[in-house]
């Protein structure tokens, strides 16, 4: 197993608090890799470590090879050309259409004349299945649609790794459930492509992810496939999967 | 009491203002370096290809075009209502010729740099605020950094491009009609023969007031759109912190084009 992205001792501290605490953590490449953990645990915090939005007070983070901690402005710039990202409440713009939104970072990174752009953005939201809503505004959209257009967002740009930020929460089970689906069909469409996953959500985990890695404490509790996390005995682990508040897990 | 107890006692309140005094002084200056290094980041992103005409276009629309009304009807209204004013005055001594010169010389150099600058604030700048400040809570501004676009380059350039165009032309229109204004009342209200209201107005109101007025202007658009920005951008919490950011940028900008108005006056007048 190839990792796409390492985090070599890092520490992250808010005032005094320390929320990554000399973590060190291996994405695997070209796989869904789900990254779960209680609120407050970091997860969001690891997400904007790797697309460079926060920096480290220690550590070395290597993606694909770059050590991206002393990345500059540009650099930084360039590197995020890598990424898609599907935002928790897809976070299109609302005075673009739908069509306009997707079109959005081929406008602003590729040469692509404009038949080829529009041809891009028809066929992807296609894959996202919603073809002929190119003039729709986001506000004319369901819950469900915003996501999908988002992550139609997120393709468009050929990225090496979409990160999906929350992606099921608040939604209801059947648009969960299709959203889950799109993330495989995602990874198994697009050849190559790393999916990492932040969430809370223990079934879509142990359904979609191909690894997981579980936060507690700043620190890595359990990282593994979703049958080592069903067979383990750890006992933080086992009630975060019970979901019971009593236990060893301390809450803030 | 001891004694040491007794200065500590009335001490420790001058200690704490003292402290808050300074406390207060540290921060602004931080805002203030801070929003020097944002005006340095909007000129390096301005400089940067690509560049966004379709956005200036549409900035220039809207701060231009959209405030035009306002700018007209305020005008006409400001110019005629100083020329009673003044007029009123200058009829105690008969010198009622020269109220379209004063109307002119205030209007230029004082009065629709200001007011514009006010009435741009209240109309484009809230907006400015209000539009960013929501793409902010609702986290497209950190799409958009997540898509490698810079919301400076995307947002703030063009915005403040746009207005350091567009600021100095309203501004000339609001001399323009405020001088009609007031032309209106001198003629109409107190009898001013037309040909002396414009003679004196060539004669007293030169082309360095206009451009000092202009330079005025130009000077308030890159405070009122910058300014704008930046409140929107450094928005946060709900709906509510939209509202919050909108009415600290109104505020502090009128301030700031104050406070900026008196150091810029003063140049003026000693150079």
């Amino acid at each position: 197993m190839s990792a796409i992205i390492e985090f070599k001792n890092i520490t992250k501290k808010f005032g005094s608090r320390v929320v990554l605490d000399d973590l060190n953590l291996e994405i695997p490449r070209g796989r869904i890799t789900f990254i779960v953990g209680k609120s407050g645990e970091g997860k969001s915090v690891t997400i904007k470590h790797i697309m460079g939005l926060l920096q480290p007070d220690e550590g070395q983070i290597v993606v694909d090879g770059d050590e991206i901690t002393h990345f500059d402005h540009e650099q930084l710039r360039q590197y995020r050309k890598k990424f898609g990202m599907l935002f928790q409440h897809a976070a299109l713009f609302d005075s673009l259409t739908v069509g306009e939104n997707v079109i959005f970072p081929l406008k602003e990174h590729t040469k692509l004349s404009l038949p080829e752009m529009l041809k891009r953005v028809e066929s992807v939201l296609e894959q996202v299945g919603l073809p002929n809503m190119q003039h729709k505004y986001p506000t004319e959209l369901s819950t469900g649609e915003k996501k999908r257009v988002g992550l139609a967002r997120a393709l468009v740009g050929r990225p090496d790794i979409i990160l999906y930020d929350e992606p099921t929460t608040g939604m209801d089970p059947l648009v969960s459930e299709m959203i889950d689906e799109l993330i495989v069909h995602v990874n198994k469409e697009i050849q190559g492509i790393t999916s990492i996953v932040i969430s809370h959500d223990l079934k879509a985990a142990l359904a979609t992810g191909e690894y997981i890695v579980f936060l507690y404490k700043g620190k890595i509790a359990l990282a593994g496939s979703p049958d080592d996390f069903k067979s383990s005995k750890d006992p933080v682990v086992r009630q975060f999967f019970s979901g019971k508040v009593e236990g060893p897990m301390e809450f803030l | 009491m001891t004694v040491r107890g007794i200065i500590f006692s009335v001490g420790q309140p001058v200690v704490g203002r003292v402290e808050s005094v300074g406390r207060w002084a540290t921060n602004l200056l931080t805002d203030f370096g801070s929003f020097c290094l944002y005006l340095v980041e909007i000129s390096k992103q301005a400089m940067r290809r690509p560049v966004r005409w379709d956005l200036i276009f549409q900035q220039l629309e809207f701060i231009g075009n959209q405030s035009l009304n306002i700018i007209l009807l305020t005008g006409f209204f400001t110019g005629a209502v100083f020329a009673l004013q003044i007029g009123g005055i200058f009829q105690i001594f008969r010198a009622e010729s020269i109220m379209g010169a004063a109307t002119g010389k205030a209007l230029t150099r004082e009065m629709a740099p200001l007011m514009t600058a006010f009435l741009l604030t209240g109309r484009a700048g809230s907006a400015m605020t209000a539009e960013i400040a929501t793409m902010k809570v609702n986290e497209q501004v950190d799409a958009m950094e997540a898509m490698a676009v810079d919301p400076v380059s995307y947002l703030v350039v063009p915005r403040v491009v746009a207005a350091m165009f567009i600021m100095p032309l309203l501004c000339g229109i609001f001399i323009f009609i405020g001088t009609i204004g007031a032309f209106v009342t001198g003629v109409a209200v107190f009898d001013v023969d037309v040909g002396i209201f414009i003679d004196r107005i060539k004669w007293m109101v030169t082309p360095r007031d206009i451009f000092n007025g202009l330079e005025k202007a130009f000077v308030f658009s890159i405070i009122i759109s910058a300014m704008a920005c930046r409140y929107g951008l450094k928005a946060s919490g709900g709906a509510k912190g939209v509202g919050r950011a909108t009415t600290m940028s109104v505020v502090m900008t009128l301030l700031v084009v104050l406070v900026c108005d008196v150091f810029i006056t003063y140049f003026q007048l000693r150079l």
